[in-house]
């Protein structure tokens, strides 16, 4: 889009007369009119716009409309895509990879325009287009009488993590939760969660997969009754709503500029989170320069480790789950070179022999594989143990009807890729690992592999075990995890021994 | 800056692995847009096919064609009115689910670049046609103002060739929920720019061929209005 410059203030034009205008991108400062107090706003723009950074084709507003929040004050434009040290930066999503970029012909500004094409599912930003804020007051809205309406209990473990994430939260300040797979991570959040709406303060919970923001959403909307909860992903019908309480998948995060008080950041270890960078700038774009930032994992990286041991990174453990009893420790079990074995359309003695044991005692298990042509080729062999088992990977069409036939226990053994590492919990089951040494398989992922065992209060045992053609650093990194965390739940009293 | 820096796939930005010799680099090797996982995903359009509009006969059932055409343009051209317009339709692709992803993050997304891709499969048709205008189906004022470009106009920029605006849209092109019989009978979609075309062979240019109402309003009128022969490009059918 182009715009005229004139007294201090822009004024979009859609023709094109290049004499007179400039598209956005090459105005150096752009101007923001003062705060007109007698202009009477919008307020279904106030609710849409607050916190956001959005493009004119999100907003269902006619441009004259924005254009006169603008000049009153109440509306805020930024480039699209900012130069910096003469590289283009997306401002939305924080894209500098210059392969992720392109240019056309574009008939907004009638120039050749640059454009991002990493986050262009969310609505195409050019270096004309004008990313919309708002600069008005707060929406406000009221409290319920009493905000939590959670009645459970916390357990040792859970509490004092409790109290250390309130702390953050009231002082706007970072802190790591490292909890275990099965610790309860979520109920931990309440009392900070309800400290921080008491203030009237805006809460938001992302996390990387639409799948955790649906199981979450109902939980945090019980747990809140009176609060609205708005529940965003791709494809959700509340992009719009305006909520104190906002449960979103990372990605999501894009679309906010200086929102959240308090911003909880689930699975920072989890694949996209690590891998796109984009999603970390959206995340610190997301919060409000004072804001508190509360990172969960089961699995921090190496990197966040050190920083907890040498004292560089506020964290707080939940080192023992729920129910009290200590995290299944994985076994080693060497298999030789499995792989050649199926090329002849065998499997190890050992690792049939695995299966069998759990086919016969009618005990579930999940069978990880670190491909999916190497586990379709295991399929048909041990189909021949039980026709019913199952294999499931990321591109499976029928994933979700799989993870049900297994939850109804209508399957007796799943087959997996690393797809099911994490999220996907069954009551009772055994986990064996095939291939561990392969390098898919890294610390984090084996320790959350691990996790999916023993995960009921009445199943809280499961073994686990690695079938490997060589020991690798991961699988002992992971074992070791397993067991200091072990340790400590024992020290601090929160396991039965 | 790299000397050689990797090639991402378009569609799913995979570095492309590409065992180029060091007498290719010399050689001026073309650009490749495309990871070989991708380009084997489009599939191409072969063998017999409608002498009118280019879809694939092997598909079609006997009952839904008469020897060389498919009952559809045998519709077409039974009736008076649309007889004789439209000489002849080329499609490159078949509308298979890939081909339909990739074209909407290309005309809905506003993705420009993935013009490069169907650039290189286009010029081969284009040279070989030899039209004497290349005419993209325009999109209305409003349309192209929301979209930032013309995704028929944007293909024959990047491949090489000059379009001509000979068309400009009268109505909104919103018509994808009418039926054909509606359609047929809009009274005027287009209206002509004043450019000499008499004689003049053209060839329409337009992402998909789905009813062909769309080109055939333009063939009638550029017809009436002196042009010799006209024929169609799209890049789908
Ligand atoms: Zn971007
Ligand atoms: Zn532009
Ligand atoms: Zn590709
Ligand atoms: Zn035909």
């Amino acid at each position: 889009m182009r715009f005229h410059v004139k007294d201090d203030c822009l004024f979009p034009v859609r023709d094109k007369e290049k004499e007179t205008t400039i598209p956005i991108s090459q105005i150096p400062i752009i101007p923001q009119p003062t705060l007109n107090l007698n202009f009477v706003f919008n307020p279904d723009l106030q609710l849409l716009l607050t916190g956001k950074q959005l493009i004119l084709d999100d907003l269902p507003f006619t441009l004259e409309e924005i254009q006169k929040h603008y000049e009153n004050g109440y509306v805020t434009y930024r480039k699209g895509i900012e130069y910096i040290r003469g590289l283009p930066v997306c401002s939305r999503c924080g894209n500098k990879e210059e392969n992720w970029f392109a240019q056309f012909p574009c008939s907004r500004c009638g120039e050749i325009c640059l454009y991002c094409r990493k986050c262009l599912m969310m609505g195409r930003i050019s270096a004309c287009t004008p990313l919309i804020g708002w600069n008005g007051p707060n929406p406000v809205h009221t409290l319920p009488e009493s905000i939590l309406g959670w009645k459970g209990r916390l357990s040792d473990g859970q509490q004092a993590a409790s109290n250390d994430v309130v702390e953050a939260v009231n002082n706007n300040k970072e802190l790591l939760v490292w909890a275990v797979c099965g610790a309860g991570k979520t109920e931990v959040l309440f009392a900070a969660i309800e400290s921080a709406l008491a203030l009237k303060k805006r809460v938001c919970i992302a996390t990387p997969r639409t799948d955790v923001v649906l199981e979450l959403t109902p939980r945090l909307k019980a747990a809140f009754p009176g609060i609205t909860a708005a529940s965003l992903y791709g494809g959700s019908e509340e992009r719009h709503l305006y909520a104190p309480l906002t449960i979103a998948t990372t990605h999501q995060l894009l679309r906010f500029y200086h929102a959240f008080d308090t911003v909880i950041l689930d699975e920072v270890d989890a694949f996209p989170y690590t891998v796109e960078e984009s999603l970390q700038y959206a995340a610190v774009q997301a919060r409000r320069p004072e804001s508190a930032m509360i990172y969960l994992t089961a699995t921090p990286n190496e990197k966040w480790q050190r920083e907890c041991r040498t004292g560089k990174r506020a964290f707080t453990t939940i080192p023992a789950r729920f129910h009290r009893h200590p995290l299944p420790v994985p076994r080693f079990t060497w298999c030789g070179n499995w792989q050649k074995h199926l090329k002849k359309d065998k499997l190890p003695a050992n690792v049939l022999h695995w299966i069998k044991e759990r086919i016969q005692n009618h005990k579930q298990a999940l069978v990880f594989f670190p491909h999916i042509p190497l586990m379709e080729k295991a399929l048909p062999i041990l189909r021949q143990l039980s026709p019913d088992i199952e294999a499931v990977h990321a591109e499976d069409p029928d994933r979700k009807e799989k993870v049900q036939k297994m939850r109804n226990k209508e399957i007796p053994l799943l087959l997996t890729t690393t797809i099911l590492e994490r999220g996907v919990t069954f009551p009772n089951i055994d986990v064996a690992v095939i291939g561990a040494e392969d390098d898919i398989f890294t610390d984090s992922a084996l320790v959350q592999i691990s996790g999916r065992a023993g995960r009921s209060k009445d199943y809280p045992d499961g073994i686990v075990t690695f079938f490997h053609y060589g020991k690798t650093e991961a699988m002992l990194k992971a074992r070791k995890q397993i067991t200091v965390m072990n340790h400590e739940g024992i020290r601090r009293g929160l396991i039965e021994t | 800056m790299k000397l050689f820096p990797n090639a991402h796939c378009l569609i799913c930005h995979e570095i492309i692995l590409n065992p180029i010799g060091w007498g290719a680099i010399f050689s001026e090797e073309k650009e490749q847009f495309l990871c070989k996982t991708c380009e084997i995903r489009f599939e191409k359009i072969e063998g017999e096919t409608c002498q009118i509009c280019g879809r694939m006969l092997s598909y079609l059932d006997e009952n839904f064609r008469k020897g060389e055409l498919c009952n559809d343009c045998i519709r077409w051209e039974e009736d008076d009115q649309w007889s004789g317009y439209l000489e002849r339709n080329h499609s490159i692709f078949i509308y298979n689910d890939f081909f339909k992803e990739v074209l909407a993050t290309y005309k809905f997304r506003g993705d420009y670049v993935l013009a490069k891709i169907f650039a290189d499969y286009l010029k081969v048709f284009l040279k070989k046609i030899k039209p004497d205008m290349i005419v993209p189906i325009p999109l209305s004022d409003e349309r192209l103002y929301e979209r930032g470009f013309n995704q028929a106009e944007a293909l024959i920029i990047e491949s090489g060739f000059a379009p001509t605006q000979l068309l400009t849209r009268v109505h909104s092109e919103k018509q994808s929920k009418k039926s054909r019989m509606e359609r047929i009978h809009i009274p005027q979609v287009f209206q002509v720019n004043p450019v000499e075309i008499k004689g003049k062979a053209i060839l329409l240019i337009d992402d998909i061929y789905t009813t062909g109402s769309t080109l055939r309003h333009a063939a009638k009128l550029l017809k009436e209005s002196g042009a010799e022969r006209i024929q169609s490009l799209t890049l789908a059918r």
